[in-house]
């Protein structure tokens, strides 16, 4: 926005121009600045609440500085009665299994819809683009009976089997493919390589981008999904952080906040940290497949 | 080194026809050059050969074999692409020896892991970088073995392009448009380069390009091409003194070949500015034809026989160091003539003066209405001998 400001004070007079822009940067730092409060103030509430006795939790005024730091007990108490790092195990599990099936069944899948040509090819990318609009909650019953059936509710199976093929995968690779040169292909055609070759050791080292984003929409998708885990699994064992913590809540913790904030922050945690580190990937990701 | 022969070509993208039945033999050891203006399907028929594009009728044969059934890799050809094509992610070294992994390790060698339960890799491996260290020294790239190709220049990138054309030893490399990318100086420097290249390996060329002085340069032979079609097929010498068409002449020399407008008179004799010339040619009388003049058969006309002659007047002098190029506009006529002239020709022409040109009769070219070379009477064969070929037209 500061940038479309900029045309229009070009014909006015310098001190004039340096006024409005200064005047639109403020607009859209403020509008910047007033979504990021309304996104971070949940987290910034959680990590408070989480150091806060309970006598101040539920006390009139809003305070984002405990009186008394009560961090050490919430989080032992937390740690002590729920097995956390088993949650957190499982999401690891959960997400790294969905992830890796998701890659390898994406990504020759775009690189087909982006490079090669067969029959019935935009038919097919036109049945993907509709297979976006389904949600989860669609197939959940047949998938839930079939699953059933076969003995296998209960299981990390269970829980990832609905989101191994995902849709948005492969049209966000097929996007990134797309704008691959069609000479290297062609380059490593003549060099003897199979498309699956072709595939795996050429295209796809270029798509480290594409991949680190859809890496973090995946993660943090599943990592936070409670619905599917919720029908499938009834074993704490098994429990991903969301189900965790609501087992968590459900027993004697159900009114202890500052227990349960702080088993949240130690949930999140992971996924926040994860992000950190993959952010220049990420934009990256974002801005060249023009996914937005 | 093979032979590449190729017979009624043809193929279409949907409703557009690319290639109309071409044919095509391409001697062993040849350097045969396709130019056309873009679009002519230059590209297309080399990436048939390459096994890229398949055509919709007739077949390729390369070394006398039929290789239509034959994937890209299995036909012994090697390509260089316009835009090098090199794999962005792997060293030059890596690059060049991609061809030879695939060709001399079995599929799970190559793979991730498996491999190292291979004996004989480490040998194979060597074998590949002594062949890679080889051809990096014929082509300077030594000192480069290691770079990522986004850190090489456009030259370097164009050689890495042929070194990893080169370590298979094919028996045919199709070049497509390899010079393009480079500047100018760099593209003269590397056309002489790439002639002496295929000197000393002896393979068989073929290369696609629009630049007519590439085509002129380097080649055996030169293949014009138009919408889909070989318009000539010959030497460069040929193309040149014996253009078999219209659009030949214009597109092969420069500065581009003077066209004028002459009307065949009585008994096929040439009127030319409403003077005869000594010229006749075996069409109707009242026809007109239009006579190709190239640049260097122009001269100022001092009233000699057997020459024909026209007014003109300059509009401006190009000066190339050795010799001079002059624009010349003509009384009645959109288009100009351009004439080679030496500095001291050029010197004694004022700007804007009006002056006389003329030419040798026995240089000018003749094209009917429909564009082909007539053969001016008595005068046929005169210069080598000359296959015209006017396929799918």
């Amino acid at each position: 926005m500061a940038e479309l400001a900029l045309p229009a004070a070009v014909s006015v007079t310098p001190v004039h121009s340096v006024l409005r822009r200064f005047l639109s940067l403020i607009l859209v730092h403020g509008v910047l600045i007033a979504g990021a409060i309304f996104m971070l103030a949940p987290f910034v509430w959680m990590l408070v609440t989480s150091i806060k006795p309970p006598s101040e939790i539920f006390s009139a005024e809003i305070s984002l500085w405990p009186k008394q730091f009560y961090g050490i007990e919430n989080f032992s108490f937390a740690m002590e009665k729920a097995p956390l790092l088993r949650f957190a195990l499982n999401g690891v599990i959960i997400c790294t299994g969905i992830l890796m099936v998701q890659l390898l069944v994406a990504i020759p899948c775009a690189y087909a819809l982006a490079k090669l040509n067969f029959p019935g090819r935009n038919a097919l990318f036109v049945l993907v683009l509709l297979g976006l609009c389904i949600p989860v909650q669609v197939p959940a019953m047949p998938l839930y009976i079939a699953l059933a059936h076969l003995g296998l509710l209960n299981t990390y199976f269970s829980m990832m089997v609905p989101f191994f093929l995902s849709v948005f995968a492969i049209f966000l690779f097929r996007q990134f493919f797309r704008s691959f040169p069609d000479d290297i292909i062609n380059a490593a055609r003549l060099d003897g390589m199979s498309e699956f070759e072709i595939v795996w050791r050429i295209v796809t080292p270029s798509a480290w981008p594409a991949i680190a984003a859809f890496s973090v929409f995946s993660t943090v998708a599943h990592w936070n999904d409670l619905y599917w885990p919720l029908i499938v699994i009834s074993d704490a064992k098994l429990a991903p952080p969301p189900l965790g913590m609501m087992f968590f809540a459900d027993a004697e913790t159900g009114s202890n906040y500052g227990a349960l904030t702080a088993a949240a922050t130690i949930l999140t945690a992971p996924l926040v940290i994860a992000f950190l580190v993959a952010r220049r990937r990420f934009i990256d990701g974002i801005t060249m497949t023009g996914v937005k | 080194m093979a032979t590449v022969a190729l017979s009624s070509i043809a193929k279409s993208f949907g409703s557009t026809k690319v290639l109309g039945g071409v044919d095509l033999e391409i001697a062993e050891g040849e350097f045969l050059t396709l130019v056309g203006p873009s679009g002519c399907g230059k590209s297309t028929l080399i990436r048939i050969i390459a096994g890229l594009e398949h055509q919709d009728g007739g077949s390729v044969a390369i070394g006398g074999n039929r290789v239509d059934h034959l994937r890209p890799h299995e036909r012994r050809v090697a390509m260089v692409f316009q835009s090098y094509a090199l794999y962005p992610h792997m060293s030059v070294r890596a690059n060049m020896a991609l061809p030879l992994t695939m060709s001399r390790l079995k599929l799970w060698q190559r793979l991730p892991l498996l491999k190292l339960l291979s004996g004989q890799r480490r040998e194979v491996m060597r074998g590949i970088g002594a062949d890679v260290d080889a051809v990096a020294a014929q082509l300077q790239l030594d000192h480069l073995l290691d770079r990522k190709p986004s850190q090489l220049s456009g030259g370097q990138r164009q050689r890495v392009a042929l070194g990893r054309a080169m370590v298979r030893s094919p028996d045919v490399f199709l070049m497509d448009e390899p010079l393009s990318n480079l500047d100018a100086k760099l593209r003269v420097h590397m056309r002489t380069e790439l002639a002496e290249l295929h000197k000393r390996l002896g393979a068989t060329f073929v290369y696609v390009t629009h630049d007519q002085v590439e085509a002129m340069t380097m080649s055996d032979r030169v293949a014009m091409m138009d919408s889909g079609a070989i318009l000539q097929l010959g030497t460069p010498s040929q193309l040149y003194e014996k253009p078999a068409s219209l659009k030949v002449a214009q597109f092969i020399g420069s500065p581009a070949i003077n066209l004028l407008p002459a009307t065949v008179a009585a008994g096929g004799r040439l009127e030319f500015f409403g003077r005869p010339m000594a010229l006749a040619v075996p069409a109707a009388q009242g026809q007109t034809v239009t006579l190709g003049i190239r640049s260097e058969a122009l001269s100022l006309a001092h009233g000699e026989t057997g020459r024909a002659s026209f007014s003109a007047r300059l509009r401006r002098k190009e000066n190339l160091g050795s010799e001079y190029i002059l624009h010349f506009d003509l009384a009645g006529h959109t288009q100009g003539v351009t004439m080679r002239a030496t500095p001291a020709t050029a010197a004694g022409v004022n700007e804007s003066a009006e002056v006389m040109l003329g030419f040798d009769e026995t240089a000018a070219h003749v094209f009917g209405a429909d564009g082909d070379r007539i053969e001016p009477r008595g005068q046929a064969g005169a210069i080598g001998s000359v296959v015209p070929l006017r396929a799918g037209a």
